[in-house]
């Protein structure tokens, strides 16, 4: 029955596999997630997060269900929610509190802690910074979200996230080719373009191609590669003259070389670290302890690799792209680069060892197993490595530390979604004064607007944000009435699944920190407050 | 067995829950309740700054939305099951919906509406049933069809159509039926023949949504170029030199299986049969090992079968929102509608890029010019065909060419039909001189990325 499960179980999530792997899977279905609020927006997020299978969720939420919800029952809202989203997907368990998050942050603030990431929805302002607080201290992650209108909302707030494996689209080939590693100069060496036959010579890889007149401009160039268009264009018609002729002087069909001309702008590139790695290199994390996370050990180990054993440069990816070639060279060219990324994984690996003994940790060979396993992964992402950092809720609304400047540039232009930012901090303010939303009943409207637009001055004034709030945006904010249209619900809804996922699996980067979405225009902007 | 009670016992108790929230009538419909339009009805029944200029609130415009209204969502997918339920949720009652497929197992990861007894059937059918019995009010009728086995009259009678398709031919054949519907008076387009198309996309985490109108923007041949054909591996690669796994599987899909008829003879590789792939599994690895190549596995063996596209929960709830928006913003005339095409990514944090795609003057789909196809008359039929599949602004399939030769209809070559292919194949290697074509004339060409036919005007060149 084991097998079976486990089978189904990987035809289910096909589809997602191929995206983040069994490990991302694993990860995913490690985790906890707590819900707050199970609205349609958060009953969205929750659908997005069980369908792919989270080990579990919990629903808090103190609600009894009304008209307006879908789940019209005489129920609790977090019951009702819970058994409908557990009847998607029977390999996730569901749980549910009904209890308001202002009641577990009197009584039991640590209930909280247990869970992998926390998503709050709908959240007044004063509970939001209350349960933002004691996430931070313990490190939880902390997703906000809110569907208002036509608007969506989202805020993360984590102090480190760390991602090895961040798959970005348009990465560039780890070729070697300006300084190559010793085997590779050997391998190269292997070649004589001029002795070879047609055949052999139309199915070279046009690494090799680059690398053998790479190779012949360098001595005559006084070892400087080509560098400026000029120059690069000089190296393309260099290679082509490398075309085999036919006996009447035309030159032959050779799409190997073709490939190598149209290569030679981005495979000239000296191997660099990667500013954005260096940065890491530079994190005071960088000094191991005893408590250091794994991440910070593996970039440690990666950053002395790249001092000694890589001189100066990353562990090579050890991949290459496909190219006309025939199996055998094609095979035997990637064979040279896979050994070096193992030999180069297995040299970080040992250094990962070292600084764990160096602290007092003593590796099993199981450890040591898994470790080398890590960094071949490391090794093929060590480009790519990226840790994001969010501000604290704390920090974003503190006076002392709010993002003036992100604030007012943004609104240079007063129809940026800045404004709905604005507006979302304008209600919260709203709701403080009036323990309701504005505009909710139709009676309700005209009067709200005035009000409304006092929050909206007071909150400018106090901290002394010199932008001008366009009365449109107050008006349009009476006029949702804090609805929570569905489809709104339902964008927001994936949206922040994705980057719950994210923040669960350790793969592919998310947003920093803060998302709003414009259904009305169906644009969206980040911003960083 | 316990566990195959425990869902059936869920889902009971779902349907239990579901019709406690039926209570009384009110508005005539017997399936209402107090609030349950209020989210909405605030969009539709007070005026506001960034409405549409010809937006006027009223309690009629919810009325239209669920009494009246209809509207058509193509593929109960990915994102046709997402749109379902949005389009559900926010009051539309009459929907329709088409799809030619049956469910599989690794449908569940996203396509909610259906659960694991549902294997095999009908997706078009599971869905409208959940709907119907899940939202009171709703009505979805499904139709386990193909788009093409429907003909204008059922097309017609729909408002708005939403496409959640995984076909490029299959949207081109749509934005082509709804051409075909515009109605010209005088040179002049009826607005009332025009039906709003809604058409999402998605791969992975990246998607789209296009909102057209046909006849008045950019269709989907007007920016065929956005989506570039697919790139097959080169055969002498397949056949002699592979270098990646993915080509030794295409080798044992493409000539081995055809050479060897495993599983007998006119047995056709069926991807979704396990007994098929472990076969090609099991072949592309000896197919690797005589290379030397590393990374066959049954993961990517079926992939490279089925042209498999990783897909997820989280994006097609996106593309699915978005479209939803949209047909809510014309069926309400609330706002004004998406200008026309956004683009979503959320690989690295989240990424939305919206613009406006023109119109293509000599658009082979909506531009109502019949197109110039420039070539010598000593050019053979061969090169013809080969330019209407190539071009990257037609890129047809498998292009049917007929004349008006000596006041007589001529096919000048048809590949769908075996018969017809074997007699007008000796025309391909003939020149268009010789086939009796002359400077200015008519060709008619059909194909299935349009449902009507397309005529081009043939010039020599010298």
């Amino acid at each position: 029955i084991m097998a079976a499960t486990k089978a189904s179980k990987e035809q289910k999530y096909d589809r997602q596999l191929r995206l983040w792997g069994d490990h991302g899977q694993e990860s995913l279905e490690n985790a906890h997630v707590c819900l707050i609020n199970a609205t349609a927006t958060g009953t969205e997020i929750l659908k997005n997060l069980v369908l792919p299978g989270i080990g579990a969720f919990t629903i808090v939420d103190g609600h009894t269900v009304s008209g307006e919800d879908f789940l019209c029952t005489l129920q609790n809202r977090a019951q009702a929610a819970t058994e409908l989203l557990q009847e998607l997907n029977s390999d996730v368990s569901g749980n549910f509190v009904e209890e308001s998050p202002d009641k577990l942050l009197d009584n039991d603030p640590e209930f909280f802690h247990r869970f992998t990431i926390v998503i709050g929805v709908q959240l007044p302002e004063s509970t939001c910074l209350r349960l933002g607080s004691v996430l931070w201290s313990a490190s939880v992650p902390f997703l906000v979200c809110k569907s208002y209108g036509l608007i969506g909302y989202m805020r993360l707030a984590v102090q480190e996230h760390t991602v090895i494996e961040s798959h970005p689209d348009n990465a560039l080939e780890d070729l070697r080719l300006y300084q190559p590693f010793a085997e590779f100069k050997n391998h190269i060496q292997s070649y004589d373009l001029d002795s070879m036959d047609k055949k052999d010579h139309s199915h070279t890889p046009w690494i090799i191609i680059v690398a053998k007149h790479l190779e012949k401009w360098l001595s005559e160039h006084n070892c400087q590669p080509p560098k400026n268009y000029k120059e690069k264009e000089a190296f393309r018609q260099f290679i082509r003259e490398g075309i085999l002729k036919n006996e009447n002087g035309v030159p032959e069909d050779e799409e190997n070389f073709e490939e190598a001309i149209k290569n030679v702008n981005t495979a000239l590139n000296p191997t660099k670290i990667p500013s954005a790695v260096e940065d890491l290199f530079n994190c005071e994390q960088c000094n191991i302890t005893s408590q250091s996370p794994s991440f910070w050990v593996m970039l440690q180990a990666v950053k002395e690799f790249a001092l000694k054993e890589g001189n100066g440069s990353l562990p090579v990816r050890g991949t290459i792209p496909d190219m006309i070639a025939d199996s055998q060279k094609f095979i035997n060219l990637q064979n040279v680069y896979r050994e070096k990324a193992m030999q180069d994984a297995a040299a970080v690996s040992k250094h990962v060892e070292r600084l764990l003994q160096s602290v007092g940790k003593v590796c099993c060979s199981h450890c040591i197993a898994n470790c080398k396993h890590l960094c071949w992964r490391l090794g093929k992402n060590a480009f790519f490595l990226r840790v994001v950092r969010c501000r604290s809720l704390a920090e974003e609304y503190s006076v002392d530390s709010v993002n003036k400047d992100e604030i007012t540039s943004s609104m240079d232009n007063p129809d940026s979604e800045m404004v709905f930012y604005l507006m979302f901090r304008a209600v919260d303010r709203f709701y403080q004064q009036h323990s309701r939303y504005p505009g909710v009943y139709n009676y309700q409207v005209e009067d709200d607007i005035s009000k409304l637009k006092l929050c909206v001055n007071s909150l400018l004034q106090e901290y002394s944000l010199n932008v001008n709030i366009k009365d449109d945006y107050i008006h349009e904010f009476c006029r949702y009435g804090a609805a929570e249209p569905h489809t709104v619900a339902a964008f927001l809804g994936g949206s922040a699944a994705q980057e719950a996922i994210k923040i669960i699996s350790h793969q592919f980067v998310p947003f920093n920190n803060t998302f709003i979405y414009n259904a009305m225009s169906q644009t969206s902007a980040t911003l960083q407050l | 067995m316990a566990d195959t009670d425990e869902p059936e016992k869920k889902r009971r108790r779902v349907v239990e829950l579901t019709e406690k929230m039926v209570v009384d009538g009110g508005s005539g419909r017997t399936c209402e309740w107090e609030g349950r339009w209020n989210h909405i009805k605030k969009f539709l029944e007070r005026s506001g700054p960034f409405t549409h200029p010809d937006f006027e609130p009223s309690t009629e415009s919810l009325q239209f939305m669920l009494e009246t209204c209809k509207i058509l969502v193509i593929g109960a997918g990915g994102l046709g099951c997402e749109l379902l339920k949005d389009l559900g949720l926010s009051g539309f009652c009459n929907i329709h919906v088409v799809d030619m497929d049956t469910i599989d197992l690794s449908n569940l990861n996203r396509q909610f509406l259906f659960r694991p007894k549902d294997v095999g059937r009908p997706k078009a059918d599971v869905a409208a049933d959940f709907i119907n019995s899940r939202i009171p009010g709703c009505c979805v009728v499904p139709h386990f069809k193909k788009i093409q086995d429907l003909d204008e009259t059922f097309y017609r009678q729909f408002h708005i159509i939403v496409c959640g398709l995984d076909s490029i031919v299959a949207r081109r054949w749509m934005n082509g039926m709804l051409l075909s519907l515009l109605v010209y008076e005088d040179g002049v387009l009826d607005p009332g023949s025009i039906i709003p198309l809604i058409d999402g996309g998605t791969e992975g985490f990246k998607g789209n949504a296009r909102v057209i109108l046909p006849g008045m923007t950019a269709c989907i041949d007007c920016t065929l170029e956005l989506y570039p054909p697919q790139i097959n591996f080169p055969m002498c690669t397949i056949a002699s030199m592979p270098r990646l796994p993915e080509h030794c599987i295409e080798y044992v899909r493409v000539l081995l299986w055809p050479k060897e008829t495993p599983f007998g003879d006119g047995v056709i590789l069926d991807g979704d049969d396990p007994e098929h792939i472990q076969w090609v599994y099991q072949r592309s690895l000896e197919r690797a090992a005589d290379f030397h190549i590393t990374g066959v596995t049954y993961r990517l063996t079926q992939g490279v079968v089925k042209r498999i596209i990783p897909a997820v929960a989280s994006t097609n709830a996106v593309i699915a929102a978005a479209c939803a928006t949209e047909v809510f913003k014309i069926a309400s005339s609330a706002y004004i509608p998406l200008n026309n095409y956004m683009v979503f990514n959320d690989v690295d944090g989240l990424y939305t890029y919206t613009f406006e795609a023109e119109r293509k003057e000599n658009c082979s789909a909506c531009s109502q010019v019949p197109l110039d196809l420039h070539f010598s008359p000593s050019s053979k039929l061969q090169e013809m065909l080969d330019y209407l599949t190539e071009s990257a602004s037609l890129q047809m399939k498998s292009p049917a060419i007929t004349a008006t030769v000596e006041g007589k209809n001529k096919t000048l070559y048809l590949q769908s039909v075996a018969s017809i292919e074997q007699r007008t194949r000796p025309n391909l290697s003939k020149t268009l001189k010789e086939l009796g074509l002359t400077d200015g004339q008519e060709l008619a060409v059909a194909d299935v990325t349009t449902p009507q036919t397309m005529l081009f005007r043939l010039c020599f060149t010298s």
